[in-house]
């Protein structure tokens, strides 16, 4: 399909992106234009202008920050995959990246566009919610932070306003003692997820200390299991106990029904990789 | 890869790399869409967004919109528009309703054609298809097959006063009388309904179309597997003289039969072209490709079989109801009947009934797809033969073994009456058990089930057979179809003794410059280098039947070693001249010319080729060419055949189902290039699996196909498949000169019924004896929470 027209700007810094999205009442920024793109060519958005923030340099690479890494928002999903910071201190993120897409939307989306699009069916906005993340908007005020937990909304949507942009996310390091996985349920490999999990667990002799699981299109937006995390805190980090914590998956959530999967599968589905997510985060398969 | 360690003499039977693929992986390639013509306009065409509904057109406002050189609806043409168009009448009392490229009063399915905009840019005539007013005045959508029937339903067309388009019913005593034996002598009658979901047959190059217009003259470059044909039918349609239109295959991406068809944008692009003046190109985006692009299968299958309780095959009883959708295309009518002979397959039987019902829905026009009426068939049959295996608990394979045609039986006139020239279903099934490790598979499933392993195993069976190299011109003309199946080649010799083959099949992916090259230097004695060929332009080649079914080699390849015959006799008649020998002492082997029994002189075949072309000492009266051509038309199909093994292995707790072994040995006669026919096989059973496991066209109950992009409608890549294990068996077939036997869909029929016929076998101990496809997690997860049969579901859309 072919686009409607529109006006074209590419900027070179995250102000004059600002700056040039409050030139029209209907902007768009444009990332790595792997959800973009797709939304223009069906005519489903026709914005009067885009602007480009794919060479904007300040946006784009990933940095050590005491406890904490700095992704910025454009970098690909590829960089963020074979970064050994990323590796090193935040793993789950790097294994949720890999499974995106195939090779060639890896080299182009970003994982700022992927986070400030928030589709359900993602697979990098609940690495966020699990890590703690925080993110760093700037708009015509200046910049602001927002925690992972406060920024997605509901079904694409967050809390970045019109003529804001997303300039880098803050991951906190997840240090020793923490183990993670990311379990994702797709009928061919390149697919969006059906049902996927994030989980953190952090062992201290032999039972959970912490834990923190996201789910994938179990709602609207990304959330956390709550009921599970509550469950698993001090429990012991066995087999036995993780199934049964994990029996709460599905509570609090609300999946849809589509031609991949009713509801009451995903719930299953939810359950059901929550066990092997948390199962293996805890080392345990 | 299954080289054998013969030594080979000659390019024949090598697996030589592809010919064609450098130029396709450097980018060379000229698809239509990379073709552009001086002054060139774009065509955009507004579709329905509605499943059914009268419409009113108004195109007014378009026209003033930028770049926008003309716009036209079915109004602007009137009865010129001429019609789409059908070739297979399959019953005289067959209806037969009339559909024009852009609809006329009423749409009747979601993204048929109402109006195009031509434009100077792509962009220009895209945008302007927003000014186009339409008045949808809805009518409801026949969606549902079953209820399509009834007497209630409202009409796809109304002036045909039914939904049926024929209703054929065979006799059925014989197959009442088996059923009367197996019930009396304590054997066993099997009912089940199978479901052939739609599927959409997604070739990598969407279609396109440029239409170029000189004078008098008219050149249609088009996305097409029919050149030749597609030629016959725009002069017939449009009224331009056959002589002055040619048609141009250039590279084409893929086709799996989608490119079968004469297309209401090829029709529209010819009047374009000559109303204009000005070349005008149209290239189909995947959204549009997915909704105007014949889909495929369709089918709701009620199979009824009876045998005895030893397993011996008494009767079988098909009916079918398949979805035409819309309306006819080139061979809508005729894939079920097609796949008729087939149900039977390689088995031996007293009875067999067939009665079929053809409905109109308000879904798009369906047609021929990678196997055509072939697959549905064997999926049917070989699935029913598992469940008999599983109902008299025996092993599925020695089910079959009582009732297979054996080797020595050949030639075998089936019970549907179609003659199986040559098989050996043994040989290949032993290999294939061998390769597969079936004994050793048994064994882990058998541990698997009784430890409760989560992740359990099934294993299936398919011996299957098909019918390939679509010709017989008289079979053909018995069946209604309105062609021909004869295929021609001409062999042009150079002075230099290069050779140009000019095919009338046309290649679109198959590798047939590479094959033909082997066989036209295998014949002549010439380097495989030194062979080029000419197709897909009915300006070098004017006659062919062009390329579906199984039948380039078959058919097409018989032609050229015909031909090949013709320019050796009259070489040697040269050759023996300028020896001074008779001709009948002349040997030709090697490309070389020799006196039988004598050392001596001797004339390569480039020497015979200057000397036919300089002409200064030929025979006397003989032409000074050695050029040749030869139109080949079989006495039979063919029918290549093999056994495909499938296990899969299922996570109990979420359905999800993964292919954990695939061996398969298939018998597709002699063959030319073994990489070429491993590379089909492999892309077939890749197609196969999708069927089985990922791929349906969906449609909600308004009429939208709600599987519109690549998103939902799923296709696998190498990522979901393992890697195969492949082996053949090589039984010629002895009605053609090659025995070649055809490969093209031998792995897309073969791989369905082996895949579920597992699925089926690792959820047996779940009391469940069908799952419907594609069979996707939840189907399976479902069956396994249900117990219960899957058979019988709906036939319509919708996301179960
Ligand atoms: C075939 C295919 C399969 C895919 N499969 C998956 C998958 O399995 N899992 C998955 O998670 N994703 C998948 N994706 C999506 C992919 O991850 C995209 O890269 C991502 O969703 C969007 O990133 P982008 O950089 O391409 O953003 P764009 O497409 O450029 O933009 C997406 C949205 O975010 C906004 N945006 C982008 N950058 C910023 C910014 N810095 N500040 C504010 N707003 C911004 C845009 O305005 C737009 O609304 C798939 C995409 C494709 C094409």
């Amino acid at each position: 399909m072919i686009p409607a027209g529109f006006d074209y700007v590419r900027v070179n810094s995250a102000a004059d992106a600002v700056a040039a999205l409050q030139t029209s009442e209907d902007a768009k920024i444009l990332g790595g234009g792997q959800s973009l793109i797709p939304i223009l060519r069906l005519r489903l958005a026709t914005p009067e202008l885009i602007v480009d923030v794919s060479g904007v340099a300040e946006m784009n690479g990933i940095r050590e920050d005491g406890d904490a890494i700095v992704i910025g928002a454009g970098t690909t999903h590829h960089d963020v995959t074979t970064s050994d910071l990323v590796r090193t201190h935040a793993p789950l993120l790097a294994q949720a990246t890999a499974t995106v897409a195939d090779p060639q939307v890896r080299h182009r989306g970003t994982f700022g566009g992927a986070i400030a699009h928030a589709d359900p069916a993602g697979d990098l906005p609940g690495v966020a919610l699990v890590h703690n993340a925080t993110m760093t908007i700037a708009g015509p005020a200046g910049t602001r932070e927002v925690a992972a937990a406060d920024f997605f909304l509901d079904y694409l949507t967050t809390t970045l306003a019109e003529d804001e942009v997303l300039v880098s996310i803050r991951l906190p390091k997840l240090g020793a003692g923490w183990g993670t996985h990311y379990e994702k349920f797709t009928r061919v490999a390149q697919s969006w997820s059906i049902v996927a999990v994030a989980a953190a667990v952090r062992r201290e002799n032999g039972s959970i200390a912490e834990a923190r699981v996201a789910l994938t299109n179990m709602a609207p937006t990304h959330l956390r299991a709550a009921a599970v995390e509550s469950a698993l805190t001090g429990a012991a980090a066995s087999a036995e106990a993780i199934k049964a914590a994990s029996q709460a998956a599905a509570e609090g959530t609300s999946p849809t029904s589509d031609l991949n999967a009713q509801a009451d599968y995903r719930a299953e589905l939810a359950r059901v990789l929550t066990g092997r997510a948390v199962a293996k985060a805890a080392g345990l398969s | 890869m299954t080289v054998t360690d013969k030594e080979y003499e000659t390019a024949f039977g090598q697996p030589l790399r592809r010919k064609e693929d450098a130029h396709l992986i450097t980018g060379q390639t000229r698809w239509v869409d990379n073709l552009s013509a001086p002054g060139m306009l774009y065509a955009a065409y507004l579709r329905s967004p509605m499943a059914h509904a009268k419409i009113r057109v108004n195109t007014e406002a378009a026209k003033s919109y930028p770049g926008v050189v003309a716009v036209y609806s079915a109004e602007d043409f009137g009865a010129a528009q001429a019609v789409i168009p059908d070739a297979w009448t399959v019953h005289p009392d067959m209806k037969k309703p009339v559909m024009t490229p852009l609809a006329t009063d009423e749409v009747r399915y979601a993204g048929e054609p109402i109006a195009v905009v031509v434009a100077e840019t792509r962009y220009q005539a895209t945008d302007a298809l927003e000014a186009i007013e339409v008045d949808y005045d809805p009518l409801p959508a026949v969606i549902d097959l079953e209820a399509a029937i009834g007497d209630d339903s409202p009409l796809v067309h109304s002036s045909i006063g039914t939904n049926t388009c024929f209703y054929i019913e065979s006799p059925g005593e014989a197959y009442a009388a088996a059923k009367a034996q197996a019930e009396a002598d304590g054997g066993v009658v099997i009912t089940r309904r199978f479901l052939q979901q739609r599927l959409l047959p997604t070739p990598m190059e969407p279609r396109a179309v440029l239409v170029v217009p000189t004078i008098d003259d008219l050149t249609v470059y088009a996305s097409t597997q029919i050149p030749h044909v597609l030629r016959l039918l725009l002069a017939m349609l449009t009224g331009h003289p056959e002589h002055k239109l040619r048609v141009v295959a250039p590279d084409v991406g893929g086709g799996f039969g989608g490119k079968i068809n004469c297309l209401a944008e090829e029709i529209i692009g010819v009047h374009l072209a000559k109303r204009l003046g000005r070349p005008v190109k149209w290239t189909e985006t995947r959204s549009e490709n997915f909704l105007q692009m014949h889909h495929g299968r369709a089918q709701i299958q009620d199979i009824e079989l009876a045998a005895t309780r030893e397993g011996k095959l008494l009767g079988l009883k098909v009916d079918l109801i398949a979805d035409l959708g819309a309306g006819l295309r080139l061979f809508t009518a005729g894939v079920p009947m097609f796949g008729a002979a087939m149900f039977n397959a390689i088995y031996k039987m007293d009875a067999y009934q067939f009665n079929c019902r053809t409905v109109f829905t308000t879904m798009t026009p369906t047609d021929a797809y990678r196997g055509a009426g072939r697959p549905e068939a064997t999926f049917a049959i070989e699935r029913m033969m598992d469940e008999l295996a599983a109902e008299l608990g025996m092993d599925p394979i020695e089910v079959r073994k009582k009732n297979w045609i054996e080797h020595h039986e050949f030639p075998y006139t089936t019970i549907s009456g179609s003659i199986y020239d040559s098989g050996n279903y043994e040989a290949a099934t032993e290999r294939a058990v061998e390769l597969f490790g079936y004994d050793e598979l048994k064994a882990e499933q058998k541990a698997r089930r009784e430890r409760g392993d989560r992740m359990q195993l099934g294993i299936g069976v398919s011996t299957f057979t098909e019918a390939c190299g679509l010709a017989p011109s008289r079979v053909m003309g018995q069946l209604g179809v309105g062609a021909g199946g004869w295929e021609r080649a001409e062999i042009r010799v150079t002075l230099t003794g290069k050779i140009q083959v000019v095919s009338g099949s046309t290649p679109h992916g198959q590798g047939h410059w590479t094959a033909w090259s082997q066989l036209v230097s295998d014949k002549l004695g010439v380097p495989f280098e030194d062979v080029e060929l000419l197709a897909g332009d009915t300006a070098t080649g004017p006659q062919g039947m062009d390329t579906y079914g199984s039948r380039s080699l078959v058919v097409g390849g018989s032609a050229i070693v015909k031909a090949c015959d013709k320019v050796i006799e009259k070489a040697k008649r040269i050759a023996a001249h300028t020896l001074e020998a008779n001709p009948d002492d002349l040997e030709f082997a090697a490309g070389v010319f020799t006196v039988k029994g004598s050392p001596g002189p001797q004339m390569a075949f480039v020497e015979v080729a200057a000397a036919a072309q300089l002409a200064h000492n030929i025979p006397d009266g003989m032409e000074p060419s050695l050029n040749s051509a030869y139109t080949f038309d079989p006495i039979n199909l063919s029918y290549p055949h093999g056994t495909h093994l499938c296990c899969v292995e299922i996570d109990t707790e979420t359905g999800f189902t993964s292919i954990y072994r695939y061996a398969c040995v298939d018998d597709v006669g002699t063959v030319v290039n073994p990489m070429i026919v491993e590379g089909q096989i492999h892309g077939g059973l890749v197609q196969g699996i999708a069927q089985a496991l990922f791929e349906e066209a969906v449609y909600d109950e308004a009429g939208n196909l709600i599987t519109g992009t690549l998103v939902d409608y799923l296709l696998p890549s190498a990522a979901d498949v393992p890697s195969f294990l492949t082996d053949r068996t090589e039984t010629p077939s002895t009605d053609n000169p090659i025995g070649a036997k055809g490969v093209g869909e031998a792995g897309c029929i073969a791989s369905t019924p082996a895949v579920v016929n597992a699925i089926v076998d690792a959820l047996r101990p779940y009391g469940v004896n069908d799952v419907r496809m594609p069979c996707t997690p939840e189907r399976v997860w479902r069956a396994i929470q249900g117990g219960q049969s899957q058979s019988g579901s709906v036939a319509k859309g919708g996301a179960q």
